[in-house]
């Protein structure tokens, strides 16, 4: 049954207004100049959160094609908006103080988080190969430019060049999947390759899946194509940062599930080891990598590397309650990085940012709330019981158990412990050591509050509401399936 | 009508109001400490400071002298010494898919619980001495009797582990802030060693654990639950027990602490405080020992079966070989430390040997070991915070000086070398009852531990009381106050009164023992008499 165009545009109204209201905000702000930074992000994060609304609204009922096929709406997408728009949401939030602090409070900030996060919508919902790049590509040129936003700084632009490059190169390496896939299968909408692929994978497909697969997972910084992401993380304003490394994980690791399941399902035999390979090289080297470095925002690089590391252990499984604990997962991931990054956020002393860990000595002493806030969200980071950030961890190895993947199970527990080693070292100069210098006190401002609520929810708010996420995040994965 | 309302009594959530009421405990002093932050507006008085203190002191005792007597009226009121399976059980919904919040007690974890709420207050009361961070201090031992609480009462694999893990957190703190003094080079990075301690202390015990989540998770796939009295049901096919009787051992092995993985052990209880050690040494250890009886045994008893040689091997070198060790030993708390590992053992030892006088003596020498071991870390303490020192040839000639803390001193060494009449005389001697059904050598050989401890016992305690009084430090010394003597003596008397009569302890373990047995030799005469 094909809808009417009233009906398809009905579906994708959160995607409307993001499109529709940033170009709106950006036409506003050339009218009214810098002046107008402070609206517009109002403005931005208003609209973020009304898009969510409406993806909250609209979800529940069965899943929707649209578009022939190209654009999907189903619990999952809607599970992946909600996170996604959120955590957009949150990083203009967080990131007002920072950008006025280092003259940055120009008014295309927001309104490109809004756009990236259009992209990233698209991501979630792309059904098709070329709705997949087309999501791919309208979020990657909108973060292209967050990275280089601090055009004065010779960091950032470095951050902002070198992530075109490599990400030019990888959407390259998208292209030519695409069009191996296309070409051997003689489609681009995923049930139709599904359908030509069958359950016997021709040479050309595999080869073509993995491009796709390389491709995918530049984008979600999983090793051996993690290189760009240390350098851009440090270079990158930090609040830029804290919105890398949540919302384009997310949709990143969205898409990677979609473009895996719903097209090669039936031929799943063939990619679960690359995953599985990807998933033990990102572990590790978020693991081994972050052990020495010296940069809080590095640091943050390579544990996210690790954590995608963990989160492909759940796509590895390729079940779907592989797929319902990535899900857990990432949200999770989300929840504590925000906190995380909130926390660095406050990292400021009369003069500026400071970002190596060693400023964090003794913090426990200096500002006890905020040694307590980040020390929770770190042993959450490092998968210590109670927190929240275990239970990511032990759904992820569920699956992996389940799905006969014992051995992945066992490295990853072992890798953990390994990157838990990087979290304690934070803890231990908070708690253990004699304080540096002071940071400025902000008592209940908003990076303070959102710390904190990510706290809270890391432990105990989730520990105790884990029965509903989990069982959300199965019915999100049940409909990819 | 009243027997409605004791019906009603008995099945309200007591175990969880025992649990998580060191927490609220915690709770208030935060609050209290946060509260008073604010009024003074960043800037604090000493005389506040010290206030501040005082009231995190007597809020800690407080909470914790509530938790011992609140166990103690759930054992008398609610708990029937005289059934076998689990008591108290509550449960309610947490994660699905098989895996609920259950809590219940058994003949097994009923007295560890006890323990564990007898313990506690009397780290708070040797905690005197602590003057820095007192708040935090508190706060991280209420925390952690909650969780410690928590491992002993909790009915459901994923909450144990839960609870388990965590106990980690507290501990790594205390150890590392509140730790002695100095550094150690290690690698060409001089690091402070209480720093190194805590952090041997979190990642060893961690390695071992991750282990176990894996195979926790493996059984939660087989049984479809993780509900522990279901799982005891469980029948797990021979090829995976070996493995997760491995997985399980590798998180306990470490915990107990057994020989070749006992080195975080010394490292830890050199760096913490006084009641760090004592918490350490008397509850956490007795966590692995808990396991083994707990998982294992009634788990996988195949595999327990198959392995006990090498857990004998294990045990008899731990009893010589660290013995030995604890023979050479310059450090009070070291000496201590490895004379632990030595009687944990004796503990390991008796549990394999899947006799009822083995786990009757292992069940038994664990709740002796945490009154001695306790006591003689509280007595290194006394000599610690007078002279600030833990050297023994720092020492000598005390007997002339503290002639109380000489008898206590006495007493507690005795108890340690398993004297008859002290607790750990009944505990030693029903393991090595055990390992003599099961195998005559092993007995022979575990028996030298018992020379052995007498020897490094009776040495520590000639070298620091007899002799001299010739150190020029050591003149002024004062004798046990009231505090300390109120310590020692609880533990005196309990180590004395088991030690004594031991029955009261052995008829609360037997049921539960005896079920763990009938259901441990049905398993492997099944197992046998399958083709």
């Amino acid at each position: 049954m094909s809808l009417t165009l009233s009906e398809t545009l009905f579906w994708v109204i959160p995607e409307l207004m993001l499109a529709i209201g940033g170009m709106a905000l950006l036409i506003a702000g050339v009218f009214l100049g810098d002046k107008s930074a402070r609206m517009i992000s109002t403005a931005s994060i208003g609209l973020l959160l009304a898009a969510l609304l409406v993806v909250v609204a609209l979800n529940g009922g069965p899943a929707e094609d649209l578009f022939g096929g190209a654009f999907r709406i189903d619990a999952f997408s809607s599970f992946m908006k909600m996170l996604i728009f959120g955590a957009a949401a949150l990083a203009i939030l967080m990131s007002d103080k920072y950008l006025v602090g280092e003259q940055l409070g120009r008014f295309e900030y927001p309104v490109l988080i809004v756009l990236a996060a259009f992209g990233m919508a698209l991501m979630a919902s792309a059904n098709d190969l070329i709705a997949l790049y087309m999501g791919v590509e309208a979020q990657s040129l909108a973060l292209y430019i967050l990275a280089a936003f601090n055009r004065d700084s010779r960091r950032s632009t470095e951050a902002g060049v070198k992530y075109f490059v490599l990400g030019a190169l990888s959407s390259c390496l998208l292209l030519y999947g695409a069009s191996l896939v296309y070409g051997f299968t003689g489609a681009t909408q995923f049930n139709a390759i599904a359908a030509a692929v069958g359950d016997e994978a021709n040479v050309g497909v595999v080869i073509g899946l993995v491009f796709l697969i390389s491709g995918l997972a530049f984008k979600v910084s999983a090793a051996p194509f993690h290189m760009w992401t240390p350098d851009v993380y440090e270079g990158a304003p930090t609040p830029v940062t804290a919105f890398f490394a949540a919302a384009p994980k997310l949709a990143a690791m969205a898409l990677f599930a979609r473009a895996l399941i719903t097209p090669f399902s039936e031929i799943a035999d063939d990619w679960r080891p690359i995953i599985a390979v990807l998933a033990v090289a990102s572990m590790a080297v978020g693991a081994f990598s972050a052990i020495v470095q010296s940069n809080i925002k590095r640091l943050m690089a390579y544990s996210s590397i690790g954590h995608m590391g963990f989160a492909l252990i759940g796509l590895a499984a390729g079940t779907e309650r592989g797929v319902g604990s990535v899900l857990i997962y990432m949200t999770i991931y989300a929840i504590m990085t925000v906190g995380a990054f909130a926390c660095i956020l406050l990292m400021r002393r009369r003069g500026g940012m400071t970002e190596a860990i060693e400023d964090l000595a003794g913090l426990t002493k200096t500002s006890p709330g905020l040694a307590l806030i980040l020390t929770i969200l770190l042993f959450s980071l490092a998968g210590v019981p109670p927190t929240i950030g275990f239970f990511g961890k032990l759904f992820v190895f569920q699956a992996a158990v389940e799905a006969d993947l014992v051995w992945l199970a066992i490295v990853g527990a072992i890798l953990s412990v390994v990157s838990a080693y990087y979290y304690l070292r934070i803890i231990w100069l908070m708690w253990f050591n004699e304080p540096a210098p002071p940071f400025e006190r902000e008592v209940g401002s908003r990076l303070g509050l959102t710390a904190l609520a990510s706290a809270a929810l890391v432990f105990p708010a989730l520990l105790v509401l884990m029965g509903p996420l989990i069982a959300a995040a199965r019915a999100a994965a049940s409909s990819l399936f | 009508m009243n027997e409605i309302a004791a019906q009603s009594l008995a099945t309200q959530p007591w175990l969880s109001l025992l649990t998580f009421l060191p927490l609220v405990g915690a709770f208030g002093v935060a609050l209290r400490q946060m509260l008073a932050k604010r009024d003074a507006n960043g800037e604090i008085s000493a005389a506040e400071i010290a206030q501040i203190d005082t009231v995190a002191r007597n809020v800690a005792l407080l909470f914790t002298l509530g938790a011992f007597i609140v166990s103690v009226f759930i054992y008398f009121a609610f708990y029937d010494p005289s059934v076998a399976g689990y008591q108290l059980v509550e449960t309610a919904e947490w994660l699905g898919g098989g895996v609920s919040y259950k809590m219940g007690v058994d003949g097994i974890s009923i007295l560890f619980v006890l323990l564990t709420t007898f313990i506690m207050p009397i780290c708070v009361l040797a905690s005197k001495t602590i003057d820095k961070r007192v708040p935090e201090y508190m706060i991280a031992f209420l925390i952690m009797e909650t969780l410690i609480l928590g491992v002993f009462c909790a009915l459901d694999l994923i909450v144990f582990y839960l609870f388990f893990e965590a106990s980690l957190i507290p501990m790594f703190l205390i150890i590392g802030v509140w730790g002695s003094k100095g550094t150690k080079e290690l690698g060409g990075v001089v690091m402070s060693s209480r720093v190194y301690a805590a952090i041997k202390f979190f990642l060893y015990t961690l390695l071992g654990s991750v282990l176990m989540l894996v195979a926790i998770i493996w059984m939660w796939r087989y049984a479809g639950t993780t509900d522990i009295p279901t799982l005891q049901q469980t029948a797990f096919p021979e090829g995976a027990q070996k493995w997760l009787w491995f997985a399980f051992f590798a998180s306990f092995a470490v915990k107990m602490p057994m020989w070749p993985v006992h080195t975080w052990l010394p490292d830890a209880h050199v760096q913490a405080p006084t009641a760090g050690s004592v918490v350490l040494a008397a509850i956490l250890l007795k966590m692995g020992g808990y396991g083994f009886l707990r998982f294992s045994l009634p788990m996988f008893p195949l595999a327990s079966a198959e392995f006990a040689p090498f857990i004998y091997a294990l045990s008899i070198i731990a009893i010589i070989y660290t013995s030995l060790v604890a023979l050479a030993q310059e450090d009070m708390k070291k000496l201590i430390a490895y004379s632990s590992v030595a009687h944990m053992g004796f503990v390991t030892m008796g549990i394999f040997t899947g006799t009822k006088q083995g786990i009757e003596g292992g069940l038994f020498q664990m709740l002796s070991h945490g009154f001695i071991s306790g006591a003689l870390f509280l007595c290194v303490g006394v000599l610690y915070d007078r002279i600030h020192t833990r050297e023994i040839s720092a020492y000598g000639g005390l007997v002339h000086k503290m002639p109380f803390y000489a008898f206590l001193f006495l007493f507690f060494t005795m108890g340690n070398v398993g004297l008859p009449g002290v607790s750990g005389f009944v505990g030693e001697f029903l393991t090595m009852v055990g390992a003599f059904k099961a195998n005559s050598w092993i007995a022979f050989f575990a028996a030298f531990g018992v020379i052995l401890s007498a020897a490094y016992a009776l040495r520590l305690y000639r070298q620091v009381m007899y002799g001299d009084l010739a150190k020029a430090k050591l003149m002024a010394i004062a004798d046990v106050d009231a505090r300390e003597l109120t310590m020692l003596g609880a533990l005196l008397v309990f180590a004395l009164f088991l030690g004594l009569y031991p029955k009261p302890a052995l008829d609360v373990f037997a049921p539960s023992v005896d079920l763990l047995m009938s259901n441990f030799d049905a398993a492997l005469a099944g197992a046998a008499g399958a083709p």
